[in-house]
């Protein structure tokens, strides 16, 4: 059952560099000296640590909490003493600190209780992503959303296809590949339990036409009820709005997700990390790294998450100086790291060192349309790239600039060495910025008026009660003129009473005497 | 004739009059809406920065023409070029009258020299300080909009203002000229 392939826009076709370590087998990096695990891994809301420092940690064992709905827990990745719970830096293009959870291992790797999911498909899908939840998985492809949710939609909406993505679209990165290859088994289990989880009607497994080993692999643990595809290796194939295109031939409409038009799509890793937290209870603790370019031998390292990316330089060679500079992730959508002792975490995908080369100077735009040509979205980067230069971002917008996956095409081709999508970076970020200025103007504001009209009723409180106060007293005065009234009537009374018994009383006397 | 005449003169002294009271009405209306836009555009910190006692008289005033849209420290450029947009006027820096634009920061209660007077609950225009007479006050961060108007109050002197940390998910890519270019 061969499937119909189809063609996305755009996209570009590189020299990929994977033969510097997609043949060569992956390898346990040692335990480091210290393990830095950072609260948030994943896209959304950072999870809430639960241990206290000084308490002793199993590996597996939870040590954040989730903290809402778009938000997973963290484990341990291995046994030890947590030492600090505090800012350290993080993989992040700004180099910030981020709350992180130091530990410090004790050597013995010693696990916590886990329990497996004996027969997953008699698992109501709901529980099988609850445990998906608790195991702390998140999309492992690189964006990081969290897993469950994901899956969530698909039973809320009807799944038509669950697509596995296997498609390492990237110069350098091959360790969705040595996964494959290593641990083919894994996967397609972890497959059929998405699947089930999502009780999708169809199941494909994508992988590219320059990994024949991986389709290999693949096939010998595959049987009739999922499909596996060969796609054409073109930059970004990976990317999930091309890949289902490339597989459907539908779009996902623009600001839509994958789900609305009956998709579901996870990465290798994320099925591989299914199967172990399902059959073994196994949280996601390590990942699957490539270490990669200017290091002495490059390969794939399977890290514990928190290992620091200098620990797994020096396992492959190298040294850091200043004449290079780190690269987390690819090529094409990495970011640049200064400080090697950033901790890798679960979307950390590949390390690339490469020499520093001058930045070539930026020149004015020539209008060539190369950049529209290679938009695998079909945008116009050369008019974003105008209204993102003068900041005007309302324009970006009606140019749709949150349909840009940033795949960087349009800056590769660019022959003025414009860094659009720095750019549209810039102004996507400046967008959610001003949103964040006009909500807090917006909290302000009510604040503020709520206490004006606190004020004023708290005024109009103190005058009633005056005017009643008054009111009070000067029906008071009238009480008390009558009161005044009415003892003067009673004495007058009584007086008169007694003026009229002294009147009578002599009577008897005299009929006495 | 005389009938004609007198009916004439009514209708167009009717006219008249509802043409001027339709115009000044739509004025006034006009004039509201120009200085809701304005409002929304302003940082509703109510700081009193501008030399006006808040957001909206600093509103009303350069919709009046007494104030220019370059004396609103805590909105910045970002508020003026929105205002400049709005009334189609050009944008400009910063008046030279008012206070530089300064990062947003939040204010700070030293907590242990605060003797619990309540002056700053008072002054704040937003509610975001709690507290009880001779109790210790604090400064609720979440609603705290850095006007610094509790400052003056406070006759120990314990509040300071103290920059607000930039969140990881809040973080804003620089334009580029800076060093995030990526080349194969």
């Amino acid at each position: 059952m061969n499937r119909e392939l189809h063609d996305f826009p755009g996209g570009l076709k590189f020299k990929t560099y994977k033969e510097m370590t997609d043949t060569i087998p992956a390898i346990q990096h040692p335990l480091p000296n210290k393990i830095i695990l950072p609260v948030r891994q994943h896209i959304g809301i950072p999870s809430v640590p639960i241990v206290k420092i000084g308490e002793h940690v199993l590996k597996g064992q939870m040590i954040a909490d989730a903290d809402g709905y778009v938000s997973i827990p963290l484990h341990a990745s291995t046994s030890g003493k947590v030492i600090d719970i505090d800012d350290y830096a993080v993989p992040h293009a700004g180099e910030h600190e981020a709350t992180c959870i130091v530990i410090e291992p004790d050597g013995e790797d010693k696990w916590f209780d886990i329990h497996p999911t004996d027969d997953y498909l008699s698992v109501d899908p709901k529980k099988l992503q609850e445990i998906i939840r608790s195991c702390g998985i998140a999309g492992l492809g690189g964006a990081g959303f969290p897993a469950h949710v994901k899956l969530h939609e698909g039973v809320v909406n009807t799944v038509d296809t669950l697509i596995i993505n296997g498609v390492e679209c990237e110069p350098f990165i091959t360790c969705d590949g040595r996964l494959i290859q290593e641990k083919a088994h894994y996967v397609v289990s972890g497959t059929r339990m998405i699947r089930h989880a999502v009780q999708a009607k169809n199941c494909v497994i994508a992988v590219e036409d320059d990994m024949p080993e991986a389709y290999e692999a693949l096939s010998k643990w595959i049987d009739d009820d999922i499909e596996l595809v060969k796609v054409p290796t073109r930059y970004p194939a990976g990317g999930e709005k091309q890949l289902i295109q490339t597989l459907t031939g539908k779009e996902v409409p623009s600001g839509g997700l994958a789900i609305h038009i009956g998709i579901v799509m996870q990465n290798v890793a994320t099925a591989a990390s299914v199967y172990r937290a399902v059959t073994r209870g196994e949280p996601v603790i390590s990942r699957y790294v490539t270490i990669t370019g200017d290091v002495g031998t490059p390969r794939n390292l399977q890290v514990l998450l928190g290992t620091p990316i200098r620990d797994c330089l020096e396992a492959c060679g190298y040294q850091h100086n200043d004449n290079h500079r780190i690269i987390l992730g690819g090529p094409m959508m990495g970011i640049h790291i200064r400080n090697p002792d950033i901790p890798i975490i679960k979307t950390t995908n590949c390390i690339l060192v490469n020499q520093v080369k001058p930045i070539p100077e930026e020149m004015p735009c020539i209008r060539c349309g190369d950049c529209f040509n290679v938009c695998p979205i079909k945008l116009l980067p050369q008019e974003l790239y105008w209204h993102a230069k003068t900041d005007n971002f309302a324009e970006t917008q009606n140019y749709h600039i949150f349909d840009c996956i940033e795949c960087g095409c349009c800056s590769y081709v660019c022959p003025s060495n414009i860094p659009l999508v720095q750019y549209f970076r810039y102004a996507k970020t400046q967008i959610a910025a001003e949103e964040r200025r006009l909500d807090g103007a917006d909290h302000a504001k009510k604040r503020f008026l709520m206490r004006q009209e606190r004020i004023l009723t708290e005024e109009a409180d103190k005058i009633s009660k005056l005017e009643k106060s008054q009111i009070i007293s000067s029906t008071s005065n009238t009480k008390t003129e009558d009161k005044k009234s009415y003892i003067k009537e009673a004495v007058t009374r009584t007086r008169k009473k007694r003026s009229e018994i002294k009147q009578l009383q002599p009577d008897p006397d005299k009929n006495n005497d | 004739m005389i009938v004609i005449l007198i009916l004439g003169s009514l209708f167009l002294f009717i006219s008249i009059r509802l043409n001027s009271n339709e115009k000044s009405e739509n004025y006034n209306s006009l004039n509201v809406q120009t200085i809701d836009a304005i409002e929304n555009l302003l940082p509703q910190t109510q700081c009193g920065k501008c030399h006006y006692p808040g957001c909206r008289p600093y509103a009303e005033a350069i919709v009046l023409g007494k104030a220019d849209i370059n004396q609103c420290p805590p909105g910045g450029e970002y508020s003026i070029r929105a205002i400049a947009n709005l009334l189609g006027k050009d944008s400009k820096s910063l008046s030279n009258d008012i206070e530089n634009e300064v990062n947003q920061c939040v204010a700070l209660i030293d907590e242990d020299s605060c003797i619990g007077c309540v002056k700053c609950i008072k002054a704040c225009p937003v509610d975001a300080i709690i507290g009880a007479p001779k109790f210790m006050h604090t400064v609720i961060k979440k609603h705290c909009t850095g006007c610094e108007l509790c400052i003056p109050s406070c006759p120990v002197d314990c509040i300071s203002m103290v920059p607000l940390r930039i969140k990881t998910r809040e973080w804003v890519w620089s334009k580029p000229n800076s060093d995030h270019k990526l080349t194969l």
